[in-house]
């Protein structure tokens, strides 16, 4: 193989081996998967963890002195330290099992911003959000009387720190931000931004789903509150995910749901609650998902996020010449200046693009019949679409295992595109 | 025959480049947008009627070709005929496209068994039925004009 990594130290073969998937075929031709902003493939080692608890173990947490019990809460409890140790939190009650970073936004929506918010309140946005961080603080804004304001973005979509200033003012209790952009992979100053939060008394939530997933994320240094994200992004299960949150801000915050496990004493007409993060998971949780979680945070720990974010940078550069390249191929976000970020930062392993007037769905499927599986439409981001100035796009987005093969099949499907709608 | 011209076949590329149908009509008797929710899709139609037959029938709006190559297809197919021919020919292209039926269109609908291929590919079956659910609207509304309750 001369041609699948341009860093010769990325063990890429290695890695590839470890996706049964990537052995597979679409339509007929070997799997080239481009559609890692969605979901992520699952290596062996996480479905073997799956399948171990659902084949040996079975058995509930926290509940049962039995042995298979014990073993089940035993692996639960190290599943939520390797996650922990995965974004450098401060302790394991920092970590909440959610069923995904739509839960865990929620949660930090109603639990947090529901309680403490109130008319005249601020909360600051931008046009870059996911839906997931959208809607719950426009729930929560309409109940409360708090008022949403949006960062002004540049004509690339990025935001600065002054312009993250100049959204910010005194009556600002919360800044809710993206970590990289699902469309553009564009990642905000979060560092600066979390400074400018804290400055105004502040706190700030960071949707971190294609971040956590694609770069390495240390909380305490970002100086983050909240940062949700979710399992089947980085080659865990669906079904499962987290809320990261500062200790005393968990603490002081209700749940979203109650119910059993999360008690410590209950009477007719009331009940006492555990604890972080015990508080916030009632219900028998998803088990096998979160140990699949737990192996999936350790097996990217074994290759190194730095060195995933280093192999996807490649790809991302490649594959902007390559589509660039391709007649009548629009780039959308900080790609479209050709890789030059303003502010120093590179985007993350995303391409959004659009190809002459052609639908991103029919470009989509004629790729689906040449085996490439992209994004196509408005990526649950309907506000930066409007941005954008577009009903949609294609979006490629990369991962751990893609190789430049990849990429130069996507060209080819490209063109055929092109030849199909000419 | 491969997976391009399956779905892509030269009769439904031909409707989808025709923008002859593509406008809008001001006034119109009846207008209806529909929307498709999971993509985004978003087709406008206007119908104007005369003494119970479909004298014009434009669409206009965002979508794939598949969806706007089916919303040029309906114009073609049901300019100039009567309003129980629209509902006729709606039920036949939702039950071959949902129900699995044989086509079975008069001759000047027959460019829409073309869609049939659609069929395959399910995510896609909601793109060519857009216009016709947006018709469906206009038909029970010509329908409750007619009989006030």
């Amino acid at each position: 193989m001369t041609r699948r990594s341009v860093t010769r130290t990325y063990p890429i073969d290695r890695i590839r081996a470890e996706f049964p998937i990537l052995g597979t075929t679409m339509r007929g031709k070997p799997l080239v998967y481009l559609d890692n902003g969605a979901t992520s493939l699952k290596p062996q080692v996480v479905i073997d963890a799956e399948l171990d608890y659902l084949t040996r173990i079975s058995a509930s947490i926290h509940r049962g002195v039995y042995q298979l019990s014990e073993e089940a809460t035993v692996k639960f409890d190290e599943a939520r330290a390797s996650v922990r140790q995965f974004i450098n939190a401060g302790d394991d009650g920092e970590v909440v099992f959610t069923k995904g970073a739509t839960e865990s936004s929620n949660i930090v929506a109603f639990g947090w911003g529901r309680k403490f918010l109130k008319a005249g309140d601020e909360i600051v946005t931008t046009e870059l959000e996911h839906h997931a961080n959208l809607i719950p603080w426009q729930q929560v804004a309409a109940a409360t009387g708090a008022k949403l304001r949006f960062v002004p973005l540049d004509p690339a979509g990025r935001v600065s720190p002054e312009s993250v200033q100049s959204a910010v003012t005194e009556r600002t209790r919360l800044v809710a931000i993206t970590g990289m952009s699902n469309v553009t992979g564009y990642m905000p100053p979060l560092r600066e931004t979390a400074e400018i939060a804290h400055r105004n008394g502040a706190v700030i939530v960071v949707d971190g789903p294609q971040l956590v997933s694609h770069h390495p994320v240390d909380v305490q240094s970002l100086g983050c509150d909240f940062l949700t994200f979710s399992a089947h992004k980085m080659c865990g299960p669906t079904g499962v995910g987290a809320l990261y949150g500062r200790r005393d801000l968990l603490e002081a915050m209700d749940p979203l749901l109650y119910g059993g496990d999360m008690i410590v004493r209950v009477g007719k007409e009331s009940a006492t609650f555990k604890g972080v993060p015990d508080k916030f998971e009632t219900g028998t949780p998803n088990i096998s998902g979160v140990l699949g979680f737990g192996a999936a945070v350790n097996y990217l720990r074994s290759i190194g996020m730095e060195a995933i974010a280093d192999h996807e940078r490649e790809l991302l550069a490649y594959a902007a010449r390559r589509v660039g390249e391709v007649p009548g191929v629009t780039l959308y976000g900080p790609m479209a200046e050709r890789g030059v970020a303003a502010g120093g930062v590179d985007p993350g392993g995303i391409l959004s693009f659009n190809l002459g007037e052609i639908h991103p769905h029919d470009v989509g499927a004629v790729l689906d019949g040449e085996g490439v599986a992209v994004r196509t439409g408005f990526h649950c981001a309907q506000p930066m679409m409007q941005f954008l100035g577009v009903p949609g796009t294609v979006r490629a987005s990369f991962y751990l295992y893609n190789t430049l093969e990849d990429i130069d099949r996507l060209v080819n499907a490209l063109h055929k595109t092109l030849e199909v709608f000419s | 025959m491969n997976f391009a011209d399956d779905l892509y076949k030269e009769i439904i590329l031909d409707h989808y480049r025709s923008k002859k149908n593509r406008r809008r009509l001001d006034p119109a008797d009846y207008h209806q947008e529909g929307v498709n929710p999971s993509c985004g899709d978003d087709i406008e139609l206007f119908i104007k009627t005369d003494g119970g037959i479909i004298s014009e029938v434009t669409y206009d709006g965002i979508g794939c070709s598949i969806c706007t190559a089916s919303a040029n297809m309906l114009c073609e197919a049901l300019v100039g005929n009567s309003i129980e021919f629209a509902g006729k020919v709606l039920s036949r292209f939702k039950g071959m496209l949902t129900r699995a039926e044989e086509p079975d269109f008069p001759d000047s609908a027959a460019d829409l068994e073309a869609m049939q291929g659609v069929r395959d590919y399910p995510v896609r079956i909601k793109c060519a039925l857009l216009a016709w659910s947006t018709l469906d609207q206009i038909l029970s509304d010509i329908q409750s004009d007619a009989n006030p309750q």
